[in-house]
Order: C-alpha cells, then sequence, then structure tokens
C-alpha cells in the first residue's frame, strides 16, 4: 500500500471520526470538530492527489462493500488532479468553517456538521472510482450530502427551501441522465468496471447516445445552461463554507465526468459530440457573465461566474475534442490542459471569493451589493483578498485566471491551418466568445469590488461591519497564496499537467514548464506571468520614487472634501449601485436579458391626479428558468391533476385496471411467442 | 546580446515617455489649425505636466488605497508597455511577454485601475464614468482578439516580435485583405481604448457625455498629471502598435546602429496616424453612447471578415 | 458628402485668429510666477446675466485664441489653477463657489471678470445678490467691463501664463 492508499484509509477513518464527532459533540464545539475532520479529509485529498500526479498509481478492490458488483477504485494522474483540486478546496473552505461557525453564525445542527465529512469523502471517491457502481453510488450520496448542507438554513429564510427543492430535482435529473448513459454502456460492454468500457466496441450511433446522455447529466452538475437553473439558487442560499465547496469543487466534477467517458473510455468519438460540447460550452460561458453582470446579490453574481467558468472549461474540452478528431493532437492536448489548468484555477479564485463574500455576509447580515460599500476602511483584509480573487477572476494580468485564458486562445488561434472548414468557422466564434466573456467577467468584478468594498456604506448594517476572525483570514490568506502562486509560477504545474493529459487522452500534452516562462511545445508562443507581475510592480515603484524626487518642492499631499460638482457634502446615497453600474450592460443586451420593471403608482384616495406613492421594481430573472421550466413544471402539474381522476377511490376502478392490465399482458404474450 | 536588449528598451521607453505629450500637443495643434485658430504649441501639453507635477496632489475624504494607488500603476503598465511593444526594436529583454494578449490584458488592468479609483471617489460621476469605461472595454475585447487571430494565423505565433519580422520578411502581405480588414478593425479599437472621438470627446466640460473624463474629475497636482501622462503614453502606444502590425519598415533588430533611423521611422509614422486621427476628429461629432455598441459591432464584423478572409482567400 | 463640403469651407476660410497683440508688460499676479506658460482655467459663474460667458466664449474662439498663450479650460476646479468668476455671487451660489475655490488646490488664483464680479454692477443691492466676488473668495486679478472686451479677458490670462 503506497501513499495514496494510506491517505485514502486515513480520509475514510477521518469521515467515520468526523461523523461520530458530529452526533456526539455538543452544539459549541461540534463545528470545530467536525472542520477539522473535514480539512484532514481534504488534506488526504491533496496527498492522493499529488501522489497520483507525480507518478505513482492505485488500485483497489473491496467486493463486500457494496452488493453486486463491490467497489473499484484507480487512482490515475487524471483522477490526481481532480482528487488535489477537491482536497485543497475543501481543506481550505473547512478551516474558514471553523471561523465562521465561531459567535452563533453558522449551520450547527447534527444532521447538517454529520453530512459535512460524508460529502467530503464522496466528493473524494467520485475521481477514484474505477467501475460504473461505484462511481454512481458515490455520485449520489455526494449529492444527497450536498442537498442536506444546502437546506441547512432552511428554517430562517424560505428562499433556501426553494433552492432546495431546485437543487434535489436537477440533481436527480442529472443522476438519471448518467445512470441511462453509462448503465446502457456497462450493459453493451459486458462488464461495470472502466477497464471493460475502454476495452468495449460499441456502434457510433450507440457511442453518441451514451456520450449525449453523460454529457447532460455531467453537464447538470457542472451547470450547463439550460441545466444551470439550480446553481444560482443553492449556492446563494447555501452556507458560506458549504458555498465555496460547492461552487470550488463540486462542479469540477461535472468536467471530470465528461473527460473520464468521454476522452477514456470512449476514446475521443466523433467530432460532432465535440462540436455540442463547445456550442453548450460557448453558450454557459456567455449566459452565466451576463447574468452575473446584472446581479445584485453579491453571491448570485458569484455563482453565475461559476456557471461562466464552467462553460468556457467545456469550451476547451469541445475544441480539444474537435482538434483530437481533426488529428491534430498537439493542439488537442494544449485545449485539455488549458481546460484542467482553468479548472484548478477557477476552484482557488472561487473559494477566495465565495469566502470572503462569506465573511462580508456574516459581518454586515446581508449579500446585497446596492446595501454594502465602505467596507474597505472596517474590513481592510478582507477588501484585499477579494480583490485578489477579483483580479484572478476577472483574467487580468497578473492574475491566474490570465494564464488559463491564454493558453485556451493559443490552442484556439492555432487552430486554423489544422481542421477543415468547421474548425474556420468554429475557432473565430470561440475566440470572439472567449474574448466578450472576458470582457464581461472584468467589468462584473469591478462592480463587485467597487460598488461592494469602496467608497462609502450605503446602509448601516455595511457601516458596523467587523472584520473577521482570524481563522477565516488565515483560510482566505491560503486561498490567496495559492492563487498568487498559479498567476506567478504556472510552469511548475507544467508535469503533472502533462502526466494527466495523458491519462486521458493517451497523448502528449503541449504545455512544457520551462522555469520562468510558460513555454508551449510546436507553437511559437511564450508568457511568463512572473517577469510581467515584476516589470509592473517595478514600474510603478518606480514612478512612485522618479514622482517623489522630481518635486521635492512640491507641498504635502492635502486631505480635501471631495468635489462632487459642488453640490453640498454628497451622501452615501448618492453613489453608483450595482444596478446602475451594471445599466449600460443590461441596455445593450436586453434582448438576452428581457429585464421587467413594475412601476406602481398609488395616488390619494380624494383625486387621481395627486399621487400619494410611487412603487419601483426592476428584475432581471434567469429567462432560461422562465421560457424552459416554467412551462415543463405547468405541464408536469397538469399531468399531476390526471392523478386523483385516474386513482379516484373507487376499488370497482381499480380491480378493473388489474383485471384489463393482465388480460392485456397474456393476449401480448400469446400474440409474441 | 543582452545588453543590447536592455538599452535598446531603455531607449524604447524614453522615447515614447518624451514624445507622448508631444504627439498630443500634435493633435491638438492640427485640430486648431483646422479650426482656424493659432494653436497653442507642439509643446503645450509638457508644459502643462511640468506645471502639474509641481502642484500638491489631493486627496479626497472617502478614498482609499485604490484612489492613491491608480495613477501609479495607470504609468506603470504604460512603461512596461512601451518596453514590450516592438516600436523601435524586435529586441527586447521582455520578449517572452510580447505576447499580443499579455499587451491587451495589460491594457486591461490600467483601465480597470483607473475604473476602480473612479468607484473609490464614491461620487455619481465617478461611477457613470467607471461604468461606461467597462462596457466599452468589454465590448471592444471581441475585436480585438478575433483581429489578433486573424493577424497570427498566417504568421503562427501570437508573439508581436515574430509578427513584425514576418511582415518585414513579406511586404506584400500587409496588402491582402485579411491584413486591411483587421487593420481597419483595430483602428476603431484604437480611438475607442483611447477615448477620442467619436467615442469620447476628450475636451468636454458635460459631465454627463463623459467616459474617460468623468473618472479623473477628483484627481488634482502630481496625480492628475501622472494620469495625464499615462493617457497620452496609451495612445502613442497604440497607434505605434498599429503602425508595428501594419508598416513595420524601419523597426531595428538588434543593433544599435539602426536606431536612429527606427526612432525617425517611428515619429514620422505616428505623427501621419497622430495628424490624420486629429484631422477626421474635426469632422465627425460625438456618438451617443448607445450607439457606440453599433460602432464596436461593426468592427467586430470587420475582424470576422478579416479572419474569413485569411482563412479563405490564402 | 458633408465631409467635402466642410473640407471646402476649411480651405477658404483659413486662418481666424487674428495676431497677437504685443504681450502685457509683468505678470498680473505673483502668484502666477509658478506657472510658467500653461494655465488651467475653470468657469464659475456666480449668478452672472450671461454677458460676460458670451465674452470669455469669443475669447477661447477662433479670432482672439486664447489658447495659443497656455490657458485652457477645464471642467473640474481640481484641474484648474485658477478660476475665472462672472457675475455677482447670488445667495444661491455663495456656497458653491467656496467649495469650487476651495476645491482647487494651491496655489489658487481667481479672476473676477466683469463689474459684476468686481463690485455687484447692475445687480448691487439686489435681494438675490450676497455681494461682490471678493465678500466670498480673496481675488487676485480683476477684468473690469460690462462685459468686458476678449481682448482684456486674454491680456488677463497672458499676464498669467507670461507668454
Amino acid at each position: 500500500m503506497n501513499v495514496i492508499g494510506w491517505a485514502l484509509a486515513g480520509a475514510g477513518v477521518l469521515a467515520g471520526l468526523g461523523v461520530l464527532a458530529a452526533v456526539v459533540a455538543p452544539r459549541r464545539t461540534r463545528p470545530a470538530y467536525v472542520g477539522a475532520a473535514t480539512a484532514g479529509i481534504g488534506v488526504a485529498g491533496l496527498v492522493m492527489g499529488v501522489a497520483a500526479l507525480s507518478g505513482q498509481a492505485f488500485q483497489a478492490r473491496l467486493p463486500g462493500l457494496l452488493p453486486l458488483a463491490g467497489v473499484r477504485i484507480e487512482v490515475d494522474p487524471l483522477g490526481g488532479w481532480f482528487l488535489a483540486v477537491t482536497g485543497g478546496v475543501l481543506a481550505a473552505a473547512a478551516l474558514y468553517g471553523i471561523g465562521y461557525a465561531g459567535g452563533g453564525h453558522g449551520p450547527s445542527g447534527r444532521g447538517v456538521q454529520a453530512a459535512l465529512p460524508v460529502f467530503a469523502i464522496s466528493m473524494l471517491l467520485v475521481p477514484a472510482a474505477a467501475s460504473v457502481s461505484t462511481l454512481l453510488v458515490w455520485w449520489e450520496l455526494m449529492a444527497l450530502t450536498s442537498l442536506l448542507l444546502i437546506l441547512a438554513e432552511h428554517r430562517g429564510r424560505p428562499a433556501v427551501a426553494q433552492a432546495g427543492w431546485w437543487y434535489a430535482a436537477l440533481t436527480q435529473v442529472g443522476f438519471v441522465a448518467i445512470l441511462l448513459g453509462l448503465l446502457l454502456y456497462a450493459a453493451h460492454a459486458g462488464g461495470d468496471s472502466f477497464a471493460d468500457l475502454r476495452a468495449a466496441h460499441l456502434s457510433p450511433a450507440l457511442r453518441g447516445v451514451v456520450f449525449v446522455l453523460v454529457l447532460a447529466g455531467f453537464g447538470a452538475k457542472a451547470g450547463l445552461v439550460p441545466l444551470h437553473v439550480w446553481l444560482p439558487r443553492a449556492h446563494a442560499e447555501a452556507p458560506s463554507p458549504v458555498s465555496a465547496m460547492l461552487s470550488a469543487a463540486m462542479v469540477n466534477l461535472g468536467v471530470y465526468g465528461v473527460v473520464r467517458v468521454g476522452f477514456d473510455l470512449l476514446g475521443g468519438g466523433s467530432r460532432w459530440w465535440w462540436v455540442l460540447v463547445l456550442a453548450f460550452g460557448a453558450i454557459s460561458a456567455l449566459y452565466g457573465i451576463l447574468q452575473a453582470a446584472v446581479a445584485a446579490d453579491v453571491k448570485r453574481l458569484l455563482a453565475y461566474s461559476t456557471v461562466e467558468n464552467m462553460g468556457l472549461v467545456f469550451l476547451s474540452l469541445g475544441a480539444a475534442g474537435i482538434f483530437r478528431a481533426a488529428g491534430a493532437p498537439v493542439l488537442a492536448g494544449l485545449a485539455l490542459a488549458a481546460a484542467l489548468l482553468h479548472v484548478l484555477n477557477h476552484a482557488a479564485f472561487k473559494a477566495l471569493l465565495f469566502t470572503a463574500a462569506g465573511s462580508v455576509l456574516r459581518a454586515t447580515g446581508t449579500r446585497d451589493l446596492d446595501a454594502l460599500g465602505g467596507l474597505r476602511s472596517r474590513m481592510p483584509a478582507t477588501t484585499v483578498l477579494f480583490a485578489i480573487g477579483a483580479l484572478c477572476a476577472a483574467a487580468l494580468p497578473p492574475g491566474n485566471g490570465f494564464v488559463s485564458e491564454w493558453l485556451l486562445l493559443q490552442s484556439l488561434v492555432h487552430a486554423l491551418p489544422a481542421g477543415g472548414v468547421v474548425t474556420a468557422v468554429a475557432m473565430p466564434l470561440a475566440v470572439a466568445v472567449v474574448a466578450l466573456t472576458a470582457g464581461l467577467a472584468v467589468a462584473t468584478f469591478v462592480k463587485a469590488l467597487g460598488v461592494g468594498f469602496f467608497a462609502r456604506a450605503r446602509s448601516e448594517a455595511a457601516g458596523a461591519a467587523q472584520e473577521s476572525p482570524p481563522m477565516m483570514l488565515a483560510a482566505m490568506g491560503v486561498l490567496a497564496a495559492v492563487c498568487a502562486g498559479l498567476a506567478l509560477a504556472p510552469a511548475a504545474l507544467g508535469p503533472a499537467l502533462s502526466r494527466a493529459v495523458t491519462a486521458a487522452t493517451r497523448a502528449p500534452a503541449g504545455v512544457v514548464g520551462g522555469g520562468v516562462s510558460l513555454r508551449l511545445a510546436g507553437i511559437a508562443s511564450t508568457l511568463s506571468p512572473l517577469l510581467i507581475a515584476v516589470a509592473v510592480v517595478v514600474a510603478t515603484a518606480g514612478t512612485a520614487v522618479l514622482l517623489r524626487l522630481a518635486a521635492r518642492r512640491v507641498t504635502r499631499r492635502r486631505s480635501v472634501a471631495l468635489w462632487a460638482c459642488g453640490a453640498g457634502p454628497p451622501t452615501a446615497r448618492m453613489q453608483y449601485t450595482a444596478a446602475s453600474f451594471a445599466q449600460p450592460l443590461q441596455r445593450v443586451f436586453d434582448d438576452v436579458l428581457a429585464p421587467e420593471t413594475d412601476v406602481d403608482v398609488t395616488p390619494y384616495a380624494e383625486s387621481q391626479y395627486l399621487v400619494a406613492r410611487v412603487a419601483y421594481q426592476a428584475r432581471v430573472s434567469d429567462r432560461v428558468e422562465d421560457a424552459l421550466y416554467v412551462p415543463v413544471i405547468a405541464a408536469a402539474r397538469r399531468l399531476g391533476r390526471l392523478g386523483p381522476v385516474l386513482a379516484n377511490g373507487s376499488v370497482h376502478r381499480y380491480l378493473a385496471y388489474g383485471f384489463f392490465g393482465v388480460t392485456g399482458l397474456l393476449l401480448v404474450l400469446a400474440v409474441t411467442r | 546580446m543582452n545588453r543590447t536588449a536592455s538599452i535598446c528598451a531603455a531607449v524604447q521607453v524614453v522615447v515614447v515617455v518624451a514624445g507622448a505629450p508631444l504627439l498630443v500637443g500634435l493633435m491638438r495643434q492640427v485640430r486648431a489649425r483646422l479650426e482656424g485658430r493659432a494653436g497653442a504649441g507642439i509643446s503645450q501639453p509638457w508644459r502643462d505636466l511640468r506645471k502639474l507635477l509641481r502642484r500638491a496632489p489631493a486627496t479626497p475624504t472617502g478614498t482609499g488605497w485604490a484612489f492613491r494607488l491608480a495613477p501609479l500603476l495607470l504609468v506603470g503598465t504604460s512603461l512596461v508597455l512601451a518596453a514590450v511593444v516592438p516600436l523601435l526594436t524586435t529586441a527586447s529583454p521582455l520578449n517572452h511577454t510580447a505576447d499580443l494578449f499579455a499587451v491587451v490584458g495589460l491594457l486591461a488592468l490600467g483601465t480597470v485601475t483607473l475604473a476602480l479609483a473612479a468607484l473609490d471617489t464614491g461620487t455619481a460621476f465617478g461611477g457613470m464614468g467607471a461604468s461606461r469605461e467597462m462596457t466599452i472595454l468589454a465590448l471592444v475585447e471581441p475585436t480585438i482578439l478575433v483581429a489578433v487571430l486573424a493577424l497570427s494565423a498566417r504568421v503562427g505565433s501570437t508573439n508581436l516580435a515574430e509578427i513584425v519580422t514576418t511582415t518585414l520578411n513579406d511586404p506584400l502581405r500587409v496588402a491582402s485583405p485579411a491584413s486591411l480588414l483587421a487593420a481597419a478593425a483595430l483602428l476603431i479599437v484604437v480611438v475607442a481604448e483611447t477615448g477620442r472621438l467619436p467615442v469620447d470627446n476628450p475636451a468636454t466640460h458635460l459631465e454627463l457625455t463623459m467616459i474617460h473624463e468623468a473618472m479623473i474629475l477628483e484627481y488634482a497636482g502630481s496625480d492628475l498629471a501622472l494620469v495625464e501622462l499615462a493617457a497620452s503614453m496609451r495612445l502613442t502606444i497604440l497607434l505605434g502598435l498599429l503602425t508595428s502590425l501594419f508598416l513595420p519598415w524601419g523597426i531595428a533588430g538588434a543593433s544599435l546602429a539602426a536606431l536612429p533611423l527606427a526612432l525617425a521611422a517611428f515619429g514620422v509614422k505616428v505623427a501621419i496616424l497622430g495628424i490624420g486621427l486629429g484631422a477626421a476628429e474635426v469632422f465627425i461629432a460625438k456618438l451617443r453612447l448607445f450607439r457606440v455598441p453599433e460602432l464596436l459591432a461593426g468592427s467586430f464584423v470587420l475582424a470576422v471578415l478579416a479572419v474569413a478572409s485569411s482563412f479563405f482567400l490564402a | 458628402m458633408a465631409v467635402f463640403k466642410l473640407w471646402r469651407k476649411i480651405r477658404r476660410t483659413g486662418r481666424t485668429a487674428e495676431p497677437a497683440p504685443p504681450r502685457p508688460a509683468g505678470s498680473s499676479c505673483p502668484k502666477a510666477a509658478a506657472l510658467s506658460g500653461s494655465v488651467q482655467v475653470r468657469h464659475v459663474d456666480a449668478g452672472s446675466c450671461n454677458g460676460c460667458e458670451i465674452e470669455i466664449g469669443s475669447a477661447f474662439g477662433p479670432v482672439y485664441d486664447a489658447e495659443r498663450y497656455g490657458a485652457r479650460l477645464v471642467a473640474s476646479p481640481r484641474h484648474a489653477d485658477a478660476l475665472l468668476v462672472t457675475g455677482p455671487v447670488t445667495r444661491n451660489m455663495a456656497a458653491a463657489l467656496r467649495r469650487t475655490f476651495e476645491a482647487v488646490s494651491e496655489p489658487r488664483i481667481v479672476v473676477a471678470i466683469g463689474d459684476c464680479a468686481i463690485d455687484a454692477g447692475e445687480f448691487a443691492g439686489g435681494y438675490g445678490v450676497q455681494g461682490p466676488v471678493a465678500d466670498v473668495v480673496p481675488v487676485d486679478v480683476q477684468v473690469p467691463g460690462c462685459p468686458p472686451e476678449p481682448a482684456a479677458i486674454v491680456a488677463a490670462l497672458r499676464g498669467l501664463t507670461g507668454r
């Protein structure tokens, strides 16, 4: 048993201890023990992942654990990559959760706390699964425990219960799709384990069906449009440590599923699969960031940003598949490497952003950007940490989002000579989508940072905010350090990334780490994020020094009142709000967003020309939800109303059903035999 | 080699810093002459900067580190860009960072710091300027990146030095439809990014029509000097980038001897572009803010046509 | 088409700016020594009848072209070295003028343009008038006239820039 095995065993033991602590420990110390156990599980996952990425492998078979097929576990570099990401996020978020729970905040009920270690271990076992039944069992366990975690605060707020309903329904829909696809595959492959699936020979039509089902199921988990509607609700209403885990670790497993089944098990497949993936990825990216750009609830904004980033990852996956089908393995490896690197970068900065938003929620009690502001002076550390996360999320240099986006763009830009007409049409459109997404992401995070943290507080709650306790700041600091490391030295991940890509596609990856700069094999492009960052810092510091030297005779900087066009001291109400900041974008894209405004005028009783009250309400709802789900739910309701008609309580009718059912079946059997 | 490269990069930076206010002065002088006025002379912006550097900066109450940091970071990113973009020479110690995407990213970083500073003031006009600037930035990105795709598709690299060298070796490529369309698209992008007419009027006093100016209403003294210098440097660098990509003749390799010729060529090319831009501004009116997305969509269509022609016609 | 017609008109009109008159001796204000060839001015209408505004507009127009001496109108007092104040200070504008003055960084110069700004002119004693500009902010340069000629305004600005 090597390192991976020991770490897995340790994680299992910690999960058991965590559940025990949740049941036994008193309410005050419960979150601390459970959080520590979950952090341990996370560290174990990180160890497993790093060991797998450095070349070690692990296999285990536990026939007695599950009926029928037993549990098969295999950790290879691809699974290792996702294990490392998941483990890291779990560790940081669990530490953050320990600090969050102090002072009566956060969930502390037995059920919720017991679900947390089980959720953690099931998230670790999904990338390690090596058979269909193992994968499905842990997947469903992950879904159930995450539902419990999302519903943690349902007694306080009705929106939480609604979020839970949506999440449960869509997760089960996704699970059914995965179940159908994988069982179809396993049935035709003659075996349950991944090795059997790899060796199977299915007709192209059947493979296509399997892939589409699996894409739908895993895509629902990752938040692909149109199966994303649960994501903004669930991630916004869950407690903040849980939101971080969901957004930064769980959605990645949807990506893992598609990579494992599409590239590894099905062996690459036809081009139209990956054009589908690219198309849905592009639509998700654009739609997600558009909704984030006009969102005023900071956690909803971050959740839609997750939809956008997962859309970008699926866009990279689609590009990788298309290149592979077109016979350009170097580009395919590069695109897949970009996807995996973006998964890692997104996990780092999204966890940081959600934990920072959670700190703000804990300190002020509100998630509404229009009620925040001025936190720069009350919560300085949280502001700096959120700013780091926002820089990375906006894909600006020297952040880490810029590096993975650069990789993706390099793979898209150099594809033109490779493929045929499909590539020639798809690649420029893909580049345009990535560019528009990047631009909108910049606008979104400038809004989130500028409106939420800078200038003056827009409400009393924001004005009375206190800085978070040190444990939370430490966890966020660790995440920020990880973001900085990924931003400045991404070439260090080169070997690990290459191993992961090779495990998936059996082709060489195109990323060759080169010390300070990132060099690509086969493409004459390099990037040195460290040099850029150093150059910018040196230039800025140099400017400051030169200025001091050049203007020595100047009187010192004076502190003055705001000019604000001379209309008297500006109040906090005069500041731009999140809604006003996003208004030009909303106007440009109003065909897509379809904002609704409602003006309610209440006149006096004496005369309708004298207005007593005017109420204005503007909302941007999720258009996919309104267009797609509301009719489906209405149809389901109508179908449900047939129920009392069919089962109206009359025994005669039930007997008639049974009689005609059996008679009909006997007739059919007689005819077909 | 390394020392020569460093010297070349340093000369580039000094030329851009010294020449940027002169370019702005030239554009203002051209406008003045076309309007029948005498004009203040080309070196007036330098006199303005010199005077501003001696005045005390002001920190309004309620602003924080974003407000203080933005002018320095703006000039910092502009200096890095001046060293990285091959304006006079293709040899630069920062050659691995001379990627077109990195250049676009650094430009966006500068804009973002200014927008955050504007939001940090907490005034309505600061927020308005930031909001409009971010909208235009978001809508300009697709055009830039698709134009980059068109330019780099035939070269096989997005490294700026590579593109310049390839164009120098194959001059007829500049006259290809792909190149011309990409040039037209990037010209509109440069106008939008630097806040010139018809996207934004740099000389307006009506706050409700401002985009860039609204973000800097609270800056005074040396802060304002840095912001103005950075704005003129960005204009110079973007016009220089246009000339490097589409008219690279005169750019020196790694030799110091060719630098004076490169300097003269750069000066002439950027001056011609600046005069053209300044003269065009006399004839155009500013577009309404919600008509600007239509202009940017038009430039995007040009860029897509450039890509299509680079694929289908070559 | 319109562009072509405008170009022909520009060619026909040629230069409208009159040749620069001889430079006024000395500077109009000791604080202006630091300006050395460049002054940014912010105009404040403290309650004028707009006659002086028309003259200031002419001073910066093509015929007199005050910009050639280094003066430029700016939008924010923070960007300005000097305030051009016109009109008697009405009660409603007194606080705004004071805030505008305080928003200008040191050394700040106030140029009172027109008789109303100097001693409330025609509107002295009006119920809405607080007083001349000097009652609200300290005045450094005065340009008398009702309204003053653009040449006088340009001369005052040249005294500030020294060009």
